[in-house]
């Protein structure tokens, strides 16, 4: 099959939204483990409080990386953006409650001291934790497979979009946030809470790479990334393999007390998970294509494109801003690099500034 | 209802909800940051309580305006996808931008501001505040020029169907836009305004209940809440000054790019020579004509910065013989490209907005944030030399509501200034080129649709009451004791931190 030429900055911009992309879901898959995980690691208020002080000062910056993703998405391929967010509407509304109740828990749980209202704030945690990455396994699956489309706009169901695999990428998404939360814990915390999470990767983990392993085999069985665009499926197949084998290497050093290189295998993981996924998406932007129409008649990389002069404007910006973002946010890591422990914590709740 | 007047009411209520947050910080970062800066030089603890004060409420505040922010970005692309698609190439670059440029800086520095007192030596603590304070004013830019752009579609030319930058100039007009130009100075100097009016009320508020303790009162806390008052009133007055000179600026830009939302401001029915303002107007029902107003002779025209105010019945004629322009008869590029597109995809259309909403929200606009400026006059009057708040039955039983209307009159402004400027926009969501109902989302149902408004409007009541409760609750607490900052001793992992949540 002839490839299609995609003009470059078309490439250059699908990349970028790929690294934002990939940066949130790296940076939050941890926010996200460790605010599931309040009620398995911390089953006291002094545990608590060590878990969400590990990303007490970073959350909210995490979190910035999924809106400039949007954002990107919107500014260099509106026909994406649109057609993407109008098509999966009830789901990003469960995501944005999700969103909004995490984020109010974390801001707002140190500013009362009351048993209850803690309560009430480490639901809001919990659930608004698990609903977004329930959301986006299940929404990355569907991507895989090809969202239903008219040639422009979704035109499949609710119920679709929850067909087996998708519900087998929202578990495993579960499963490895929970897996790479408690891997950040073990990196950013000393004493109890420390050992009970290097003795949680040790269980869940291996689950974790079970249904990591699962997906990504059924991933490139079912829809090998090979389309109107090029054939990726060896890349895309490099990509499953080196998820599996980094999230084990992941578990085991963890597991062993290593939790450094076990943070940075777990990271790889994530990236070359959600790398392969965007191989298979590339071209087709995870809507389904009909081979039958030609190219420039439907959705895809090349119709969802800005103009040249929008891609050139947020190229400059890119290349000037990314870099600085980048260095600034490391610096806000290494402010906070110190490891925290039941001991550290303050016993008198000191109220916020 | 159909999926259009449902998008509208949700974006309605999640922006204006939004909205209620914003004021405070893109102002009160700021207010905080010049308090830490007084601390910085001085060392008077004083300040450092105001700092810690303010901060906590700026705080309670920040956390709604950021989690309700990622609505707002999301529901482009959810409830008006074909709007999007029709205006990303221009409109996408501003939002991307903002979460690029702003975002990710407000959102880092505010969580090295929170977490780094004991960690960070002075100068850099208080430079965080700073890039804090920065962000938001670079956030308001970005989303002002993209709104700015809706009212007056610059910099854009009509191209593979969709609107596109005119080349590298094309985005230089879209910052340059003579709206957004205008529009930037009136959104900050009022959020100003809300600002000064709440830390005017707060410790306003505070040095009435400091004064009914005679003399067991603090003298130390009396000074720090009346530096507080001073400046927050001096602020807000200030500030509403300023927001009523670049008001008259926007008013005569927005006569010369919006005309029919000037006419429908006034009710001005019929085009006048040497207008007249009118304070109050009763139309009749189907907003063709004036039944009784009062009016200031002349004051209309004045406004407009025209001799000539064209009223909506000709600019409804105009339209339907020669399609939409400005008031020199001239359009945007984007306008005068689409205009056979318009004529033919969306015939028939009504350029008039809803007149009542639109002349009744440019009054309350204006009158709240009057009647807010006249309150900061009246307190800087009040504690003039070092008075405290009166002593008088009547003080007593009003200065506690005077001090919740202090922000609360400008932040009601505000929202009925958006209000006015987005219903008086319609029926177009791009002026002139695209109807609102052109933009909605073709492939979302109404029920979709009703679902999330009920979803956010509950959500959003429920974290309103959270709110509002722990905000009154930090400012009965008061001034925070600290007196000083000492840094953690980093070496030893048990050391308790000073400061954790």
């Amino acid at each position: 099959m002839l490839m299609e030429t995609v003009p470059t900055l078309a490439i250059v911009w699908y990349l970028l939204i790929v690294v934002l992309w990939v940066g949130f879901l790296f940076l939050e898959g941890f926010d996200f483990g460790v605010g599931m995980l309040l009620p398995i690691l911390g089953r006291d208020e002094k545990k608590r409080r060590v878990l969400i002080n590990t990303i007490g000062p970073v959350w909210d910056g995490n979190e910035v990386w999924l809106l400039t993703a949007g954002g990107a998405m919107f500014a260099a391929f509106p026909g994406w953006y649109s057609s993407l967010f109008s098509a999966l509407y009830l789901p990003l509304l469960l995501m944005l409650v999700g969103l909004i109740l995490r984020g109010v828990a974390f801001e707002y749980r140190a500013k009362r001291t009351e048993t209850k209202w803690r309560s009430m704030l480490d639901k809001f945690a919990i659930v608004g934790s698990f609903l977004p990455t329930l959301v986006l396994g299940v929404g990355f699956a569907n991507f895989v497979i090809g969202l239903p489309n008219d040639g422009l706009l979704f035109n499949g169901t609710l119920a679709g979009l929850f067909g087996p695999f998708a519900l087998l990428g929202g578990v495993m998404l579960l499963a490895l946030f929970l897996t790479h939360g408690a891997t950040f814990i073990t990196l950013k915390t000393s004493g109890s809470v420390h050992e009970s999470a290097r003795r949680l990767v040790g269980k869940i983990g291996w689950i974790a790479v079970a249904l990591v392993g699962a997906f990504v085999v059924i991933q490139n069985v079912m829809w090998p990334a090979n389309s109107a665009f090029g054939n990726f499926a060896v890349i895309a197949w490099a990509a499953a393999a080196v998820t599996i084998v980094a999230l084990a290497g992941s578990v085991t050093l963890t597991s062993r007390g290593r939790e450094g290189w076990g943070f940075v295998l777990g990271g790889l993981a994530i990236v070359s998970l959600f790398g392969g996924i965007f191989v298979k998406m590339y071209g087709n932007l995870g809507f389904a294509q009909d081979g039958g129409i030609a190219v420039a008649e439907h959705l895809n990389v090349i119709t969802a494109a800005s103009s040249p002069t929008t891609l050139t404007i947020m190229t400059w910006a890119a290349i000037i801003f990314v870099p600085i973002v980048v260095a600034y946010q490391s610096w806000s890591y290494w402010v906070f690099r110190k490891r925290i422990s039941t001991k550290s914590i303050p016993d008198d709740v000191t109220v916020a500034v | 209802m159909d999926t259009v007047t449902l998008g509208r009411w949700q974006f309605a209520i999640t922006t204006v909800y939004h909205f209620l947050f914003v004021p405070i910080t893109i102002a009160m970062s700021m207010l905080v940051a010049i308090m830490q800066t007084i601390w910085y030089k001085t060392g008077h603890a004083r300040y450092l309580q105001l700092t810690k004060f303010f901060g906590k409420l700026l705080l309670i505040n920040f956390a709604l305006g950021v989690v309700t922010g990622i609505v707002q970005e999301f529901q482009f692309g959810m409830n008006w996808s074909e709007y999007s698609r029709f205006v990303g190439d221009v409109f996408g670059a501003p939002l991307a931008l903002e979460a690029l440029l702003a975002f990710f800086l407000e959102s880092t520095f505010l969580g090295l501001w929170i977490f780094g007192w004991h960690k960070l030596p002075r100068f850099l603590h208080l430079m965080t505040i700073y890039a804090v304070a920065f962000g938001t004013t670079l956030s308001a830019v970005f989303i002002l020029a993209a709104n700015s752009w809706m009212q007056n579609p610059v910099g854009t030319t009509f191209r593979n169907g969709r609107a596109e930058l005119d080349g590298l100039a094309g985005f230089g007009e879209v910052l340059t836009n003579p709206v957004f130009l205008v529009t930037f100075p009136h959104v900050i100097t009022a959020a100003y305004m809300v600002a000064g009016g709440l830390m005017a009320g707060i410790c306003g508020w505070w040095l009435m209940k400091l004064r009914r303790e005679g003399a067991e009162r603090d003298p130390e806390a009396v000074a720090a809440h009346r530096f507080g008052a001073k400046l927050g009133a001096v602020v807000l007055i200030l500030a509403s000054v300023l927001t009523t000179v670049s008001g008259d600026l926007q008013g005569k830009i927005m006569t010369q790019v919006q005309p029919m939302k000037m006419a429908a401001a006034e009710a001005l029915y019929d085009t006048e020579t040497n207008a007249d303002l009118a304070l109050f107007t009763i139309g009749s029902l189907d907003g063709t004509k004036e039944i009784f107003s009062i009016k200031i002779p002349g004051l209309l025209s004045w406004m407009s910065g025209n001799e000539t105010v064209q009223g909506i019945n000709d600019l409804r004629e105009q339209y339907a013989a020669e399609g939409s322009s400005q008031n020199d008869g001239t359009r945007t590029q984007l306008q005068q490209e689409f205009a056979a597109d318009l004529a033919e995809n969306y015939p028939g259309v009504d350029p008039v907005p809803n007149i009542f909403m639109s002349f009744w929200t440019f009054r309350l606009m204006i009158g709240l944030g009057m009647a807010g400026a006249a309150l900061g006059v009246l307190m800087l009057w009040l504690l003039r030399k070092d008075r405290l708040p009166p002593q008088h039955r009547l003080w007593d039983k009003v200065w506690t509501p005077m001090m919740f209307a202090m922000p609360l009159l400008p932040l009601f402004a505000i929202s009925f200034g958006w209000i006015f400027t987005e219903m008086g926009r319609q029926p177009w969501i791009v002026a002139g080129v695209m109807p609102t109902a052109g933009g909605v989302s073709a492939s979302v149902s109404a029920a979709s649709v009703l679902i999330s408004m009920i979803v956010y409007t509950l959500l959003y009541g429920v974290l309103a009451v959270i709110e509002v409760g722990l905000f009154l609750r930090y400012v009965k607490k008061g001034l925070p004791d600290d007196t000083d900052v000492e840094l953690d001793d980093e070496s030893d992992a048990d050391t308790p931190m000073s400061f954790a949540y």
